[in-house]
This record gives C-alpha cells, structure tokens and sequence, in this order.
C-alpha cells in the first residue's frame, strides 16, 4: 500500500506545525535539527527549510551504533554523519522517519553524547507503529499505525517523499 | 626465504580464504579481493573518519571484541595505527611484542597462538619478517579468529596499500584516469607488491615501477606494470608518485653503490617536482629516511601527502577491522 504524495505532505505538514508550537510553549528559540538517515535526513532538510533556519540539517548515521553488529555486521555504503555545529547546550530535534522497534533512537541518542552534551533532546517521527521494545515514545508523530509483524512502512524520496507499506521481504 | 622452512611453510604463498561468503574474513592480501570489495571498504572507511573528529573519538562498534597485535617486527605507524582504529571501535586491545627469538620454532609460535586462543581473543594483527606468516597462522587458528596481515616479510602489506589508494582517491576519484608511479626498492618492499595489486584491481592505466635493475625484481613486468631504471623518465607526468625507503635490514648484500648516489639518482629532490603532473601528490609509507630515498624540501613540501597517509590508516584499519569481524 502506498500513501498519496498529498497523503505524506499531510502529514509533513501536521508535525511542523506541531513542532512549530512545541517550539513556542518550550521556549526554544533555536534548536539543531538532526535527521537519521536516510528517510529521517531528507525530513529533518525539509523542516529546517520550513521553519526558515539557514544550511542543511545535521544528519546522524547510527550504523556504528547498532546493537546488533555481531548478527547482521556493518553496511559498507553508510552515508557519514554531519555534524557540523556543537551540540553542547543546544536544543536538538531529533527526526526519523519512522519509530518502530526503538532501537534507532537509542542509537542516535547515544551518538548524539558522544558530540557534546544537549540541553534536551524531542523525537519527532512521521509515524509510529506498534512493536515498541524500548520505554522510547515520540513528542511530536505524524501519525499511529497498527500494523501487520510481516508489513513495513518506510519512507520512499527525497522528492516527492511518499510513505509506503511493503511486506518485510521486500 | 629460508624463514618460511622454519615455520613450516610451504613455498608457494597460496591465497585463501581472504573472502568467505562475500565478507571479510581474513585480510590476509590484496591479490585476490574483488574490485566492489576493494570500494567497500574505503566507502566505509570514509565514514569512518569523521570519527577522529568527534569530541568523543570512538563507536561502539566492537564493543566486547579482544584484538591481539602480533608483531614479531618492528614498527611504529602500522602498530599504533591499529591499537588506536582497535580502540576507535570500542574493541579491548592488547599489544603483545613478541620476541622473535623465542618463537623461531615452528611449536612454539603455535603454542603461543593456542595460548591467546585459550584468552578467547577475536582477532590477531600479525606482522611478521617471513613471507607468508599471516597465512600460515590463518591456518592455525580456531575458526572464529580473524587474522590481519600488517605486513609478513617481502610478501604483502594489504592495510598499508589500502591506505594508500584511499589517500589517492582523495585527490583522484578515478582510478581509471591516473598515471602512478612507485620509486626505490621494489624488490624488498612488501608495500610495493600489494600497491601493484590494489592499483592493478582498480584498473589504473598506468603503473610504473622505478628503481635500479638491483631492486626491480625479475619478471615485475608480469604484474601489470613498466619499469623505469631513469627516475626522471619514470615519473614524467605522473600524478602519484609513491616513494619507498631502501630497506637495509632486508638487504643481503650490495644493492646499491651508496645512499649518497642512490639520492642523486632515484631521490626525490625539489627539482624534480616540475616533473609530475600539476595536480601531482608524493607519498611515502614511512619511515622516511630523508635525504636518501627523498629530501626535506620534498617530504616537507605541500605537494606531500605523508602524514594524511598516517591519519587516514587509522580509518581504513577501523573499516578492516569491523568488516572482518562482522558474521
């Protein structure tokens, strides 16, 4: 099953402007934006236009903080994270595309102290689906999906961004 | 030679096992890998690099992982390059400096390999002065350690040699579109030997080995490449030129007149760096002997790349080392 292109702005669009007033009731004036790759990167780019911040958004490759290296081993082709501010103090957004098991936040996370020590960090993720295995819940989430243990929903772009449900086979 | 008798090796180096299932499992030598292979892991060493720039410089990669330096040699950069791109991934590391006296005797080295295997250690870099170490240790070790070559006689130098195209392809993203050439003592260098390979797998066009006939050995030809005895000739309009120190302790007996001609001959002196294309980048595996192989001016210069070729081991030994060990 594929979301319309109009489907998927939809829900880009609910979740900036719920990050827009999470930003306002916080009083977090300028945060770094961090996207996962790769379908949390092309988000994390599209909210930093929106929200009107200069340069690209921060990416995180968490590859090599996986915890489950001695199953499936390392991805050579990993794109390398860009960290190009200190996060040291700072306000951090942390976007992906999808929050499902929790792992990949508790990945990114943890790279994130590894370049300094945040203020705080949100999660803001364009669906979260059921199958969490970590106390790990998003602040800001596009939609909630219930899906099938043999569906998948990933993110297919950068332009358009269109949401997809695939069998895991696939 | 007479080294591989004595650790009961047979003479013909025999590639084996470099790759098992389309992943590393030794990294044992260069001849053999598969081009993607080659791409994959200076891709993952890219990533890796940015690494060293983190306020925290280690991933957790490795985490629970036991490496074992092995050096019956000695060396410096090699040795330190791995222990820091070990802990770099979060690995423990231990530096054993072996006596090579002590384990002469083809037992005792296996005893010594079946003691660290009762550690349950993960992994074991060896460098070792006979050709053909690594392999032979390869062959006996229980089947869940992974074993590096960091350098066995004459024989191969495969981290070193990946460092060094990694390095390259920072300047020259096309293999396919470069002229490179490697100056000294081809005979005696194990890093020349697995360059040529690398280089050859990368399908570069033009390789070139320069040196006096003495230490050009019989038949290089054979490897895909043109040997020069006129150093000026050689290195004409080369983008890479790649110097190697003399390595006297290989040496049995005269190769060369003395250093001070050998200078005047296949140095590297400022004058002759009109020679090399404008782009032109000159490396040197180290350790530099200055004024013999090349001259401060050059080794100094901005047209050397030797300490980025340092700085860049450590990630190309942090993508060996994890892709070794993955499942």
């Amino acid at each position: 099953m594929k979301y319309s292109k109009d489907q998927t702005q939809a829900l880009l669009l609910k979740i900036e402007n719920s990050l827009k007033s999470y930003l306002l009731k916080n009083n977090i004036e300028k945060p770094i934006i961090i996207g996962v790759h790769t379908g949390g990167a092309w988000i994390a780019d599209w909210l930093q236009k929106r929200l009107g911040y200069e340069g690209r958004a921060a990416t995180l490759n968490i590859s090599f903080y996986r915890d489950d290296f001695s199953k499936v081993g390392v991805n050579p082709t990993v794109e390398p994270t860009e960290m190009p501010v200190s996060v040291d103090d700072k306000h951090i957004i942390l976007v992906d595309d999808v929050l499902f098991t929790g792992r990949t936040t508790r990945a990114a996370i943890n790279e994130i102290f590894d370049f300094g020590r945040p203020l705080s960090v949100t999660l803001v993720v364009l669906v979260e689906r059921n199958g969490n295995e970590l106390p790990i819940s998003a602040d800001i989430t596009g939609e909630k999906l219930e899906l099938d243990n043999n569906k998948n929903i990933k993110l297919l772009g950068p332009d358009p961004m269109i949401l997809e449900v695939v069998d895991k086979d696939n | 030679m007479s080294e591989n008798i004595e650790i009961g090796l047979d003479q013909n180096i025999k590639q084996s096992d470099i790759v098992s299932q389309k992943h590393l499992r030794h990294f044992l030598d260069i001849e053999n890998l598969p081009k993607s292979l080659i791409l994959d892991i200076l891709d993952l060493a890219e990533s890796f690099a940015g690494v060293s720039g983190q306020p925290v410089k280690k991933v957790p990669l490795l985490r629970g992982k036991t490496i074992v330096n092995l050096f019956f040699e000695a060396s410096t950069r090699t040795r330190t390059t791995f222990e820091l791109a070990a802990k770099r991934l979060s690995a423990d590391f231990l530096n054993i400096n072996m006596d090579y006296s002590a384990t002469r005797k083809g037992e005792t080295l296996l005893d010594t390999l079946r003691n660290l295997e009762a550690m349950h250690c993960d992994m074991f870099i060896v460098r070792h002065p006979s050709s053909g170490a690594a392999e032979f240790i390869s062959k006996n070790v229980s089947q869940n350690i992974s074993i590096i070559n960091a350098g066995d006689g004459r024989h191969a130098h495969p981290t070193q040699a990946m460092l060094d195209i990694f390095t390259i392809r920072k300047y020259f993203p096309d293999f396919k579109k470069i002229k490179v050439a490697i100056v000294g003592d081809i005979l005696h260098s194990r890093v020349a030997r697995s360059l040529m390979h690398a280089l050859r797998i990368l399908e570069v066009p033009d390789i070139r080995v320069i040196g006096p006939k003495t230490l050009l050995p019989n038949g290089v030809e054979h490897m895909g490449v043109t040997s020069y005895v006129d150093m000026d000739e050689g290195i004409k309009g080369c983008d890479v030129v790649i110097m190697l120190r003399l390595q006297n302790e290989r040496m049995n007996s005269s190769f060369i007149p003395d250093e001070h001609e050998y200078y005047n001959l296949y140095g590297f002196s400022p004058k002759r760096l009109d020679l090399i294309s404008k782009k032109g980048i000159v490396m040197h595996p180290g350790p530099v002997n200055r004024g013999v192989e090349i001259s401060s001016e050059v080794a100094d210069g901005d047209k050397s790349v030797i300490l980025q070729q340092v700085s860049n081991g450590i990630a190309v030994r942090m993508a060996i080392l994890s892709l070794s060990m993955q499942p």
